[in-house]
């Protein structure tokens, strides 16, 4: 591989280019799902190229290709000079990167067992044993499974010097029941929605997930939720679950600390951001309780942000983002935190493959567990009225990342400390550093749980990357709830 | 980019490999570039070449797909033989048809003409010429542009064993533009197969009256208010349906339309159908089997005619409990690659004109008191049988008053049952190609709504 990178890279400084970065990425997928008791699909796919970065006449181009043959490499060298020659006719200022010293390292993610050794029938049959548990509920209308393995390989290299070799293994699973009767389709998911839990870890995540055992009880919730009440419309004090929050964080906290956003990069897809440059160390995000982290080192758990360098050479950092709901810190780039006068990139720029250019992404954006010991079920017993609501139904927020709403699969009505009965179809919504702030409990790390999200939007071309959000349960005073359905 | 003949080869090759009973190939690719503009720079400018061949093979009501993007012999015979050996260790599928015979496939669909050898020869110099003159009325108009360019030419070919050989291709280009003021916004996009058709001048002027006009915003209570939809932002929310509009969707009890086929949903006045042939839609005239695509009316004068079948689910439909339920029942050409557990969905929505169609400043002229929307963003289904449906809005959003509209206002949040709002159209434009960010293109009207319902203001 170090040989077709070498030619990008010899190419690009041939035809003019005072900066290339060459990435070789070779990935290979398993993807399995089940539906009502059949092998839904059953598929495997490998992808091989190579994506060429430069800076000609002080402007940036991209190139990509998945021809490793001599000839088309250096064509696409070349016509990555040649659109940063083009990219140079329109700009305002001249482009510059903080300072890397370039890494020569060789990293593997850590797992136990490759998930490609498993078989694909031991696969099947574990995800057609859930499949029957959900569909032995009366009611349950629709079951629906899915495991993910993935294996990606890059190989990084830059005329600075960099030589960066990385392989990391993700492992996905999850699994939904839905219930249609009347006019209304009720869904539960485990063990979280939109893709079930995501991680760094060989197939090991996929024991340790507990599926089957959780399965029935899936099913029974999907169910019960048509007798269930619906959720007021109000104020009202909530819980949120681990898997909501990081949701949350990911949406209201991650998005707007990208400094490409902040610095308008991103004003016509994703948006801006309300983080502007003069709140930085200048603005209560949230209270006291709140403390976040942009952590990509490997330390931080096997997050889906987690890696050892990035798509820049930049080694993995923690980046304090809240501390005590101080804003402090922004996600960057290369050329965003020398745009900002940081003297070193906060290492967080990924690509979606070989053929996409790096671009600033979340890595794992978590906040951090109460200090003082607070269970699930402490939490709970400490607040007299409220809603705990679990798992994620649906997720919406404005450009500038302030006004969200989100709805949730299921709910439970907090009485005197307990939980009480079951709500359906609940919601909250607010406004970011108001809601932040209204946080007056956190659970501790043993309620601490690093969720995958896989599959987050960004850029154009459209970019999916996977994003890491540890969270514990936590309170929130006086939020807004029951919007969702208001006037519907 | 691979000719019909190329790919013939490959799959000569492939049928070559294969022990399989029966085996189909799909392959695609080609080139794309985007230059991507910001606070009046190039800030992003890329381009990619790629290709993919994707072998299913079957045994006996066993299938599975292996995908590389390598055609050299070792890989083909690589991809071949994951595609068999995932087959072989599945349980047996009653329900899993033979593939698609050619004579069962249909004819080619005749399409009008998608791809444009102007489109494919702009390069980055042309590209960024086209930005600098969006960038050059930002300048004068001390705003700030951002925003994309974009060309592309693509292939897709199915074949397989029982004789089924199509070969599409196609070129897209893409222009959209937003224009930043201090405290406002306006956006425009546009795309075409042929790049002559886009006008990103234009498309930045609009943007820029747009920003201009709804400066210094003013908050509004948000409540039920009559609401003028442009194109982009009508596509946008509709696109939330149409997943529901296949036979599989039914047969899961996952569509809005369970129980619903065959009643009036919607207004005497929203009639819409799937076709790929209309000279305003863009893609391939068959299917993830390779049938061809057949032009199917969904709703007329608001009442839900028929939904679309991929041949595995016609032939399940058929025989099910809900039969009697669906009216026409056939293979419409509207499957995707199998194996898949969604089925089919149409992806070629045309509306039909209205008998009295209005522009959008007829529209603004018979409002006592509204909210005239640019465009939407970050939309997300709240409630699946009601389709409740919540987001913002964004990049010009205008208080209309006394038929005029009055200033910009803050972006609202809204939570809108679909059913309600196309059962309350008041008036529409004729439809046009319209693009948007959360949907796939369509020919759609702007529509005048009744009673559109916005729960929550936002701080901008």
């Amino acid at each position: 591989m170090k040989e077709f990178a070498h030619l990008a890279l010899d190419t690009a400084a041939q035809r003019g280019a005072t900066y290339a970065d060459a990435r070789v990425v070779d990935e290979r997928q398993r993807a399995l799902s089940t539906k009502n008791g059949k092998v839904g699909h059953v598929s495997s796919a490998e992808s091989l190229g190579i994506g060429v970065r430069v800076i000609a006449d002080g402007a940036w181009g991209f190139a990509a290709t998945d021809s490793m043959k001599r000839e088309d490499i250096e064509r696409t060298a070349t016509r990555a000079v040649a659109i940063a020659r083009a990219s140079a006719t329109v700009k305002s200022h001249e482009l510059r990167l903080a300072e890397e010293k370039p890494a020569v390292a060789d990293w593997t993610c850590e797992y136990k067992t490759d998930p490609f050794t498993t078989s694909v029938e031991q696969n099947i049959e574990l995800l057609l044993k859930v499949d029957e548990e959900m569909r032995g509920v009366a009611g349950v209308t629709l079951a629906e499974t899915s495991m993910n393995f993935r294996r990606y390989e890059q190989w990084f290299y830059s005329s600075e010097g960099a030589d960066i070799h990385q392989l990391r293994y993700i492992t996905g699973t999850g699994y939904s029941a839905y219930s249609f009767q009347g006019s209304e389709i009720q869904k539960r998911s485990y063990p979280n929605s939109h893709g079930g839990q995501n991680q760094n870890k060989g197939y090991e995540l996929i024991e340790e997930l507990k599926l089957v055992e959780n399965a029935r009880r899936v099913g029974e919730e999907a169910v019960a939720l048509h007798k269930a009440a619906q959720c007021p419309e109000g104020r009202a004090n909530i819980i949120l679950d681990s898997s909501q929050l990081s949701l949350q964080i990911h949406e209201s906290i991650g998005h707007p600390i990208e400094l490409d956003r902040v610095l308008g990069m991103e004003a016509n897809f994703a948006g801006t951001s309300f983080l502007t440059l003069d709140k930085l160390r200048n603005l209560r995000y949230g209270s006291e309780l709140v403390n976040v982290v942009a952590d990509a080192r490997p330390e931080h758990g096997p997050g889906l942000g987690t890696f050892a360098y990035d798509d820049e050479g930049v080694q993995a950092q923690c980046t304090p983002i809240i501390n005590q709901g101080e804003f402090c810190g922004y996600l960057s780039s290369r050329e965003t935190a020398a745009a900002i006068g940081e003297k070193r990139s906060g290492g967080t720029v990924r690509a979606d493959g070989w053929s996409r250019l790096p671009m600033i992404r979340m890595t794992n954006v978590s906040i951090l567990p109460g200090e003082k010991p607070l269970t699930f079920k402490q939490l709970i017993a400490s607040t007299d009225e409220g809603i705990f609501m679990d798992t994620n139904k649906s997720w919406s927020i404005d450009d500038k990342r302030y006004n969200f709403q989100f709805g949730c699969e299921i709910a439970w009505e907090i009485k005197n400390g307990k939980l009480g009965r079951m709500l359906k179809n609940p919601s909250y919504s607010g406004i970011t550093t108001e809601f932040w702030n209204s946080m007056d409990a956190i659970c501790s790390r043993e309620e601490w749980v690093l969720w995958g999200t896989p599959n987050c939007g960004k850029g154009q071309p459209q970019q999916v990357m996977g994003t890491g959000h540890g969270a514990s349960p936590a309170r929130f005073r006086d939020v807004k709830i029951g919007t969702a359905y208001k006037g519907n | 980019m691979l000719s019909k003949e190329q790919a013939a080869e490959i799959f000569k090759r492939i049928e070559k490999l294969t022990t399989a009973e029966e085996v189909e190939v799909l392959m695609g690719g080609g080139r794309s570039a985007l230059t991507r503009f910001a606070n009046n720079t190039i800030h992003q400018n890329v381009a990619e070449e790629s290709h993919f061949i994707s072998v299913r093979t079957a045994f006996k009501g066993r299938t599975a797909r292996a995908t590389t993007n390598k055609f050299d012999d070792e890989s083909l015979r690589s991809v071949v033989a994951a595609a068999e050996a995932l087959s072989k260790v599945q349980h047996p599928d009653d329900d899993l048809l033979p593939m698609a015979s050619a004579a069962e496939a249909g004819p080619a669909t005749a399409l009008p003409p998608r791809y444009f050898a102007e489109t494919v020869a702009v390069g980055p110099a042309e590209r960024a010429a086209g930005v600098r003159e969006m960038v050059e009325i930002a300048k004068r108009e001390k705003l700030t542009a951002a925003g994309i360019f974009s060309n592309s030419e693509s292939f897709e070919a199915i074949f397989n064993s029982r004789g089924i050989a199509r070969h599409h291709t196609e070129s897209s280009s893409v222009v959209s533009v937003t224009m930043l003021a201090k405290d406002s916004s306006g956006w425009q996009k546009a795309n075409s197969a042929d790049v002559r058709r886009l006008e990103p001048k234009a498309l930045a002027e609009i943007a820029t009256r747009k920003a201009r006009e709804s400066a210094g915003p003013k908050e509004i209570t948000p409540g039920k208010l009559a609401v003028i939809l442009e194109p982009a932002a009508v596509l946008d929310l509709i696109g939330f349906m149409f997943y529901d509009f296949g036979g599989m969707a039914i047969l899961d009890q996952r569509s809005f339309l369970n129980e619903r086929v065959g009643s009036k949903l919607f207004g005497e006045n929203v009639t819409f159908w799937d076709d790929v042939t209309h000279p305003l839609q863009s893609g391939a005239g068959f299917d993830g089997e390779g049938m061809a695509r057949e032009r199917v009316e969904l709703v007329k004068n608001g009442v839900v005619q028929q939904l679309v079948y991929a041949r595995n689910t016609a032939a399940k439909v058929k025989s099910s409990a809900v039969a009697a339920k669906l009216g026409t029942i056939r293979a419409t050409g509207h499957g995707f690659p199998l194996p898949n557990e969604i089925g089919e969905a149409p992806m070629n929505i045309v509306f039909a004109p209205p008998s009295s169609p209005q522009t959008t400043e007829q529209m603004i002229a018979s409002t006592e008191r509204g909210v005239l929307v640019t465009r939407l963003w970050y939309i997300r289904e709240v409630d699946p049988y009601e389709k409740i449906l919540t987001g913002m809005t964004r990049d010009g959003t205008f208080l209309i008053e006394k038929g005029k509209v009055k200033h910009g206002i803050r972006n609202f949040r809204f939570n809108q049952s679909l059913i309600e709002m196309l059962s309350k159209v008041e008036a529409m434009s004729m439809p046009v190609r319209a693009s948007g960010e959360e949907s796939f293109d369509m020919v759609v009207p702007a529509m005048k709504v009744g009673d559109f319902n916005f729960t929550e203001v936002t701080k901008f």
